[in-house]
């Protein structure tokens, strides 16, 4: 079965987190807090209270697997979101 | 809603009228395009100040001939990303010569208030909201600008001259 | 040189940070919500991407001077991961920059007259031209000037600030276009007129995306000092008429595809007619002749053309020899020479360049370049202005920095778009099948063997990777939530301009690159002498590719 989690970007630094259990905001997707289709709204309701403070920026419902304890988005698209580009970058010497 | 003239507050003492309303005697009133065209005969008779007001897919070409019926034109922003009224000003002002009042209104964000006056808008009317402090303040967001436009005669901003005369 | 800004440029730079750092904070504190926020930041040229904040900085037609790259490797060390990342608009972005930085990045730009204005959003975007320009041998004058006036007078126009969408305008005055007027939505080519006297032939509506368009000529000949007035005349109309129903329709190219390019150009000429009463706009002299001035060719040492050591190196050293004959373009001025700097190292992402390579190349440039550097739409840089005498040293100090790879124009001087590992946008990765690519005809020998190709690549229908026009283009799809890559064939943004055209079916990603081989083949097997792969391609029409593209799967 599937799981629903919801993602967003931080204000200050957009970075990719996603919402954990206690209501906070994790940059692990294994952080996240994973629920079923049906209660997808209502977690996604509760992130208003981030948005309101200024903390987080357009939050959002995505669809995850969960496999040996890890999670995984299901689309690649929030797989290279939760993992970071899939290419290596030129870094500075 | 708050209204910007001259750069301050100001009084609206303008009455918009809808389609089938009434016109009050004696009272400055804006009416729609369609009205105008439907009953401008009517309106003639009017012995209070007159405006119309523009959607903006109505361009002051539809009322190119009227013009001097008009003491004020408003120009309606639907959304604040729709700039044709933007044109629409300059060319009342340099092509037709309109010389009465230009108005803003409808959706209309602080940070375009300064191109609004350049393009001879002389009056904002500002959505219910929206903080008139603010908004003045962005009048003055620049002192200079790249291109003439519809503001020269006072002319709060250096301009570049393209021209040599 | 280069332009330099005056104290109207200064005032106005310094005017827009300041009132976009009240922009930031007026977000910061809720004041601004994010829907409100959005188009102001856009127009700063600050989005919201997969990971991150990008923030993509001007470089006005692409031209650079060493102190300008410096600012910018110390943006890429400080506020970002090291490294950045150069567009085909001639432009530069950084791919993590935190928000509460940016009002302070630009005041460094502004520091050294540079920003990050109307990168995005629907007004004029960054004016683009010729990366050889005022140095190019077959150039009628240079372009510059008018690249420079064009960019300010639609930088923050009153009237024009709210476009029914993005607008591109690029100038050259070449008869080799690498600037790619043809898919601009205003392409401006400097030509001369039977009485020899110096103006523009105008194009409107070209433009790539979900609808591409080659531009139309809308003027054979327009006289230089009526420019601004005709540019105005265009951008009323489109401002006045151009849709704002539905975006995808917003764009230029179709309000000159719907009205057909008769009327288009009747009524654009019936604006400017209706506008000439104005005469502010009629560039006559003064402004011109001081923008112009700053553009004066330094001066050149007069040189011999002959070059001995460089002849004799390039005997002895074919490494050299086949950078020689790649990257090093002839130069109007006897013993200089242009130098293609390719940011295309085999396997790497094109366009990318880490902080501690721009300053490398800064010193290269005040070494060997009269201070300054170029950017081209193929995503390069270049040195403009390179002593002959000075070649062999500068390629050992390129080579030392990756920076030496003699592929300009060849199969992996390839164009892409950050794609979906970084684009918001994106429907599919576009740099890593670039490297897989650039890995699979890494062979030099091969290479040369190939001939002029060009490989273009987006990541999604936006097609800012201009795969449209691409001898082979590559369009990057999700189909049922797998990566696939549509191929175009027959592309071009040369004077040969043309849109290219879907051989078939979409390939899986792990199908794309072995298609490209199976196309580069099929080219090499039919190919008559002197052909190039478009030439071919011209010639035999899409047959004889699909016959063996497709006979395969
Ligand atoms: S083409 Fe698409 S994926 Fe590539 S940069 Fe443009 S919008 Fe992003």
């Amino acid at each position: 079965m599937n799981y629903r989690m919801v993602t967003a970007n931080t204000l200050k630094e957009g970075a990719v987190v996603f919402m954990t259990a206690s209501g906070g905001w994790s940059q692990n997707v294994n952080d996240g807090k994973t629920v079923t289709a049906e209660e997808a709204d209502t977690l996604l309701e509760s992130a208003a209270a981030s948005v309101a403070d200024c903390s987080i920026v357009a939050p959002y419902l995505i669809e995850v697997e969960v496999a040996g304890g890890k999670v995984r988005p299901v689309r690649l698209r929030e797989q290279i979101r939760a993992k970071g580009p899939t290419i290596q970058f030129r870094t500075s010497a | 809603m708050p209204l910007i003239k001259d750069g301050a507050v100001a009084e609206d003492s303008w009455t918009t009228v809808g389609e089938d309303d009434p016109i009050p005697g004696g009272k400055a009133v804006i009416v729609g395009l369609t009205r105008w065209k439907d009953s401008a005969d009517d309106l003639s008779g009017h012995n209070g100040p007159l405006g119309v007001r523009l959607k903006s897919d109505e361009p002051p070409e539809l009322i190119a001939k009227d013009l001097g019926r008009f003491d004020l034109i408003a120009l309606e922003f639907p959304n604040f990303n729709d700039g044709r009224a933007f044109s629409y000003a300059r060319l009342l002002r340099e092509r037709y010569r309109f010389t009465g009042e230009i108005r803003a209104v409808g959706d209309v964000l602080q940070d375009q208030l300064f191109f609004m006056r350049r393009c001879g808008f002389d009056s904002l009317e500002l959505k219910e909201g929206r903080n008139v402090d603010t908004a003045i303040d962005a009048l003055g967001d620049f002192t200079v600008a790249y291109q003439p436009a519809s503001d020269e005669k006072d002319a709060p901003v250096k301009v570049r001259d393209w021209a040599s005369n | 040189m280069m332009y330099q800004y005056d104290e109207i440029d200064k005032t106005l730079v310094k005017e827009r940070v300041d009132q976009y750092r009240d922009q930031v904070a007026r977000r910061m504190r809720g004041e601004l919500s994010e829907e409100e926020f959005r188009p102001l930041r856009l127009r700063n040229g600050l989005y919201m991407q997969l990971h991150a904040y990008m923030l993509r900085v001007a470089i006005p037609y692409g031209l650079l001077s060493s102190t300008q790259l410096r600012k910018l490797a110390l943006i890429a060390r400080e506020y970002d991961r090291g490294y950045g990342h150069f567009t085909t608009r001639q432009n530069i972005q950084y791919n993590w920059p935190n928000l509460e930085d940016t009002p302070d990045i630009l005041d460094h730009l502004a520091e050294v007259e540079m920003n990050a204005i109307q990168t995005s959003g629907n007004v004029n975007r960054n004016v683009t031209s010729d990366p050889y320009a005022g140095v190019a041998r077959d150039e009628i004058e240079d372009p510059r000037p008018y690249c420079e006036i064009v960019r300010q007078f639609l930088t923050l126009h009153p009237e024009f600030s709210f476009l029914p969408r993005k607008f591109k305008v690029a100038v050259t005055a070449a008869e080799t276009d690498r600037a790619a007027i043809n898919v601009h939505d205003i392409g401006l080519r400097i030509v001369k007129n039977d009485a020899g006297e110096v103006g523009f032939k105008v194009l409107v509506g070209g433009g790539l995306g979900r609808t591409p368009f080659i531009g139309k000529v809308i003027r054979d000949f327009l006289p230089k000092e009526e420019l601004l007035r005709y540019l105005q005349a265009i951008l009323r109309v489109y401002n006045m008429e151009g849709r704002r129903d539905n975006l995808f329709k917003a764009r230029i190219k179709i309000l000159v595809h719907e009205l057909g390019t008769e009327r288009f150009t009747e009524k654009i000429e019936a604006e400017y007619e209706a506008s000439k009463s104005d005469t502010r706009l009629l560039m006559d002299g003064i402004e011109e002749d001081r923008i112009r001035a700053f553009f004066t060719p330094p001066t050149y040492e007069s040189l011999s053309d002959d070059a001995p050591d460089v002849d004799a190196e390039a005997a002895g050293n074919p490494a050299f020899a086949d950078w020689l004959n790649r990257n090093v373009v002839a130069h109007k001025q006897p013993g200089y020479a242009i130098v293609n700097i390719s940011l295309k190292p085999m396997g790497e992402a094109p366009g990318d360049a880490t902080a501690e390579q721009m300053d490398a190349v800064a010193d290269l440039a005040d070494q060997y370049s009269l201070g300054h550097l170029r950017v081209t739409h193929r995503q390069n840089l270049v040195l403009a202005d390179v002593r002959k005498q000075d070649l062999v040293a500068l390629w050992k100090a390129l080579v030392a920095l990756d920076f030496a790879t003699p592929n300009i124009e060849r199969i992996t001087d390839i164009i892409s778009c950050p794609g979906l590992d970084y684009c918001n946008l994106a429907t599919a990765r576009s740099i890593p099948v670039a490297q897989r690519i650039s890995q699979r005809f890494a062979d030099m020998k091969r290479q040369y063997d190939i001939g002029e190709i060009r490989i273009n690549i987006s990541g999604c229908i936006n097609a800012c990777g201009h795969h449209h026009v691409g001898h082979i283009g590559i369009l990057g799809l999700e189909k049922n939530g797998e990566e696939s890559y549509q191929i175009t064939l027959g592309g071009s943004s040369d004077v040969d301009a043309d849109i290219g055209k879907r051989i078939g079916p979409a390939f899986a990603s792990e199908d794309v690159v072995d298609a490209v081989e199976t196309l580069v083949n099929t080219y090499l097997d039919i190919r008559q002498d002197g052909e190039r792969f478009l030439d071919t391609y011209r010639r035999v029409g899409q047959d004889p590719f699909k016959e063996r593209l497709y006979a395969a799967y």
